[in-house]
């Protein structure tokens, strides 16, 4: 099948973060890929297809980009695709409401020599803000064919399609100032190879030291690599007081020319409603209240009272264990003889008894009630604001405030959210951020299990979340001391507060849920055939006297070390085992809060280790697995002393 | 006005310092290294700059702003040194000993001037204004602040970006961050908030000192 996609023409969506590449890319190919109303969304390239006018067109929908000139590693993946691939079309899409500081990419992308179709997306609220557009004008002056649309509702969906079947004509960049144009000149004239861009936008790029682009230079000119090089360097050093702000402010003025005339601004009176909540959430005085208030409903009570209380004891207590199971197991009795084949469907770590039971009447409505939350926040605009709520905290763990998004997103998945951390700008902050992600952050499904388990016994939650929050703290301040590198800046586009779109917060949720029980349906059954295995054969017996003294240690009984080896299939597996063993009344308040510490900081599960492996390597991923094992008993080790000393819980 | 010995401007230096930054009356000879028959304190007596009683050395009225200017001198040649010419530690130190005996005859303003009129040295220690520092400040007051320096709801015009990391300067103006452009301050704790056309933004301290706007 990529095969043949390959072969097909391409259309390439680019543009800023957060413009709704990705609400087009849906609406274009009619897949789904995750929209959110923050920067940054789309991590990988997504790729679909769509159909005009009797043709297919493979669509790819990229990483959000500020500009050509590559800075974060998402831009980078953004910018190899126009860098490797010919498209057919490259679709840019613009904020109305800032077209005067989006449109420099625009030119960027001219000059560069690409097919350019220009989408003007978000009329509605340009309109909203007093703005009126004379988009024909545009596209008259800019000579590349301009929509306005707002893709949310559909609208220019239509025009779109028609600008993008016929063949484009390539289109001039236009002129800057002589001083410039004869730097641009000089560069472009040592170039002998053959480009996919355009030269003239190859040497801007050249003149700003893009790496990238140096090396492929590099190896197309062969020889000639050192005369260009040469050259270059003569540029950069003639220019070297301000090159790139005339850059800049060249293409700035370039763009007010083609704007002018173009954006009529009325004024507006008074701060829209939006505004104001939007300041409020930002001012540490209200926003902090805010956030409490928004942790306590949507977390506490919804996903834990809510999903992990009513809607798990309606499934898990009621139904399965009232009409489903009790069927179950009769008609497996009546039809199985052999005990071995008993014990793997509806034994005591059966396929059915475990696997389908823990995945669907536990951890799904503890995942599904979570993702509604989160997807419910995203799509409001809230996370930046949090970002930058948090970024003094997060700054004292060598994190910036954009940091919290992955974190965030750790309590719905951490698999999910390592692979986030890759928006973060500096090695330093990816590591720190895996690290915290695999020791200290609870994943939704684990997080209801422990919500759920706790939530009876009066101070046990308390005494867990302080633990957490100082663990947390703790090992940021330490790993941030103890990693090389310089803090992070930080800086964020703060998006507009919307009011959520009930259709995509729903479709979003359930794509979440479709993807996260795809993942993890197979794992559990995996885990259920091992257990099974292991309890048949004997294995499981040794594993848990392995494992034993470790958890006598920490003052627990021993039942509860399968418990633990259940961790290591799926974090929330575990916890769903200390839940049974809290229901069977085998724990006491310590040794459950013990349990629930030392489970929370346990190893990654295997997903996540995976994910790790991917996004870090295999050296730093598997030093923070041995250290997460070790740091999660001894921290264990440490409270269970704690708590007995100082009688708190008894 | 004849130029003062380097010898003379050490004894000067030292002196200032003890008076001004330590709250001693004066200094003990043996401590300057000097008895009372030195050619240099011929030198400063001669123009009434210093006066010895007894065991010390007193600085004079008189004596009061050629030694504040050879501080300044003196603080001036080692933000020359660490700053411009990146040489640190004690070779730094030593050549701004050496160094600031040349600043004469309006040098030190020019240095002054290129280095943006500094308030303190690089140990920390403050820099007595001199006479160009001063009209600078009141040139400036019209003029362009760090975006530090607003509070919230004022505006400006973006003067200038100062960040010399080519990066920050790019990621900067992707932003719209650009000379020329209206910034409104909407919040500055915990971070500031800036808005540019209809968007708004977030950065920290480190981003915010970097961006420089003139008032109107």
């Amino acid at each position: 099948m990529s095969q043949q996609q390959n072969a097909l023409p391409k259309i390439i969506l680019v543009g800023n973060p957060n413009v709704g590449k990705s609400v087009l890319f849906n609406v274009l190919t009619g897949a789904y890929t995750t929209v959110s109303n923050y920067p940054g969304t789309s991590v990988e390239v997504s790729r679909g297809q769509c159909e005009i006018d009797g043709q297919n067109y493979q669509v790819l929908d990229t990483p959000g980009m500020y500009s050509i000139l590559p800075i974060t590693e998402e831009e980078r993946v953004a910018r190899k695709i126009l860098l490797e691939e010919t498209p057919h079309r490259v679709v840019h899409v613009i904020d109305a409401r800032n077209i005067e500081r989006m449109l420099p990419m625009t030119m960027q992308l001219i000059e560069a020599g690409l097919p350019v179709v220009l989408v003007v997306n978000i009329l509605d609220e340009a309109k909203r803000l007093g703005m009126e557009l004379d988009l024909a004008k545009l596209q008259q002056r800019l000579n590349v064919p301009v929509i306005g649309a707002v893709m949310r509702r559909r609208q220019g969906l239509e025009e779109l399609r028609h600008a993008l079947s016929p063949a484009p004509v390539t289109q001039q960049g236009a002129a800057y100032d002589s001083v410039l144009e004869a730097a641009i000149g000089r560069i472009t004239d040592t170039l002998n190879g053959s480009y996919r861009l355009d030269k003239r936008a190859l040497a801007l790029l050249l003149m700003q030291r893009d790496e990238e682009v140096a090396a492929l230079v590099g190896k197309i000119e062969g020889e000639n690599t050192v005369a260009v090089e040469e050259t270059v360097r003569t540029v950069i050093f003639e220019k070297r007081s301000d090159l790139n702000l005339q850059i800049s402010l060249e293409r700035k003025r370039i763009c007010r020319q083609a704007l002018d005339g173009v954006v009529q601004q009325k004024v507006l009176n008074g701060l829209p409603w939006s505004e104001r909540l939007s300041r409020w959430t930002m001012k540490p005085a209200t926003g902090i209240p805010i956030l409490l208030l928004v942790l306590y409903f949507g977390l506490y009570r919804f996903v834990g009272g809510f999903g992990a209380g009513t809607v798990v004891d309606y499934l898990e207590g009621h139904l399965f264990e009232g009409y489903i199971n009790p069927g179950v197991i009769d008609f497996v009795s009546q039809h199985v003889q052999a005990t071995w084949l008993w014990e793997l469907l509806v034994g005591e770590y059966g396929l059915w008894t475990l696997g389908v039971r823990y995945a669907v009447a536990l951890i799904l409505p503890i995942v599904g009630t979570f993702f509604l939350v989160f997807s419910l926040l995203e799509d409001t605009g809230y996370f930046p604001r949090l970002a930058m709520l948090v970024d003094r905290l997060f700054k004292m763990i060598g994190l910036s405030g954009r940091a919290v998004i992955p974190i965030v997103l750790g309590f719905g998945c951490d698999t999910m959210a390592t692979m986030v951390t890759r928006t973060l700008e500096t090695r330093r902050e990816r590591i720190i951020s895996t690290i915290l992600l695999a020791l200290a952050i609870p994943c939704s499904a684990q997080l209801g299990v422990i919500l759920g388990l706790l939530s009876g016994v009066p101070g046990a939650l308390m005494v867990w979340l302080c633990s957490m929050v100082f663990i947390f703290l703790l090992i940021g301040f330490l790993s941030s001391k103890i990693m090389p590198g310089e803090s992070p800046m930080f800086y964020m586009e703060i998006p507009p507060l919307r009011l959520p779109q009930l259709r995509n917060v729903l479709v979003k949720t359930l794509t979440r849920m479709q993807s996260y029980f795809l993942e993890i349906f197979p794992l559990f059954l995996l885990a259920s055939v091992l257990l099974w295995a292991g309890k048949m054969s004997g294995a499981l017996q040794g594993l848990v006297s392995l494992l034993l003294p470790v958890i006598s240690a920490i003052g627990l009984p021993g039942e509860a070390t399968s418990a633990f080896i259940f961790g290591f299939f799926r974090r929330d597996f575990g916890a769903a085992g200390l839940y049974q063993l809290q229901t069977a009344g085998l724990l006491s308040p310590v040794q459950l809060t013990v349990a629930a510490v030392t489970m929370t900081l346990f190893v990654p599960c295997i997903a996540q280790f995976l994910m790790m492996k991917k996004e870090r390597g295999l050296k730093v991923s598997a030093g923070i697995f041995m250290f997460v094992s070790v740091f999660a008993f001894s921290a264990g080790w440490l409270l269970n002393i704690l708590l007995l000393a100082t009688g708190l819980l008894q | 006005m004849s130029k003062l010995s380097p010898k003379a401007e050490e004894v000067l230096e030292s002196l200032w310092v003890a008076v001004e930054e330590l709250d001693r009356v004066a200094c003990l000879l043996t401590d300057l290294d000097l008895t009372p028959g030195d050619e240099t304190l011929r030198e400063l007596e001669a123009l009434a700059y210093t006066e010895i009683r007894g065991e010390r050395l007193y600085l004079r009225k008189e004596g009061r702003h050629e030694a504040e200017m050879t501080v300044r001198r003196h603080r001036l040649a080692e933000r020359l040194m660490m700053d411009i010419l990146d040489i640190q530690g004690e070779e730094g130190n030593e050549q701004a000993c050496e160094f600031e005996h040349l600043l004469h005859q309006g040098v030190d303003t020019k240095i002054c001037t290129l280095l943006n009129h500094p308030t303190t040295c690089p140990h920390g220690k403050p820099i007595p204004p001199g006479a160009c520092c001063d009209e600078a400040r009141r040139a400036g007051e019209v003029g362009v602040v760090p975006l530090t320096e607003l509070s919230s709801g004022q505006s400006g015009e973006i003067a200038y970006l100062a960040a010399n990391d080519d990066k920050k300067m790019q990621k900067l103006m992707s932003m719209g961050v650009l000379p020329g452009n209206r910034l409104e301050v909407i919040q500055t704790y915990p971070t500031y908030i800036f808005k540019v056309g209809h968007s708004q933004f977030a950065v920290d301290d480190a981003l915010a000192r970097e961006i420089h706007i003139r008032q109107r």
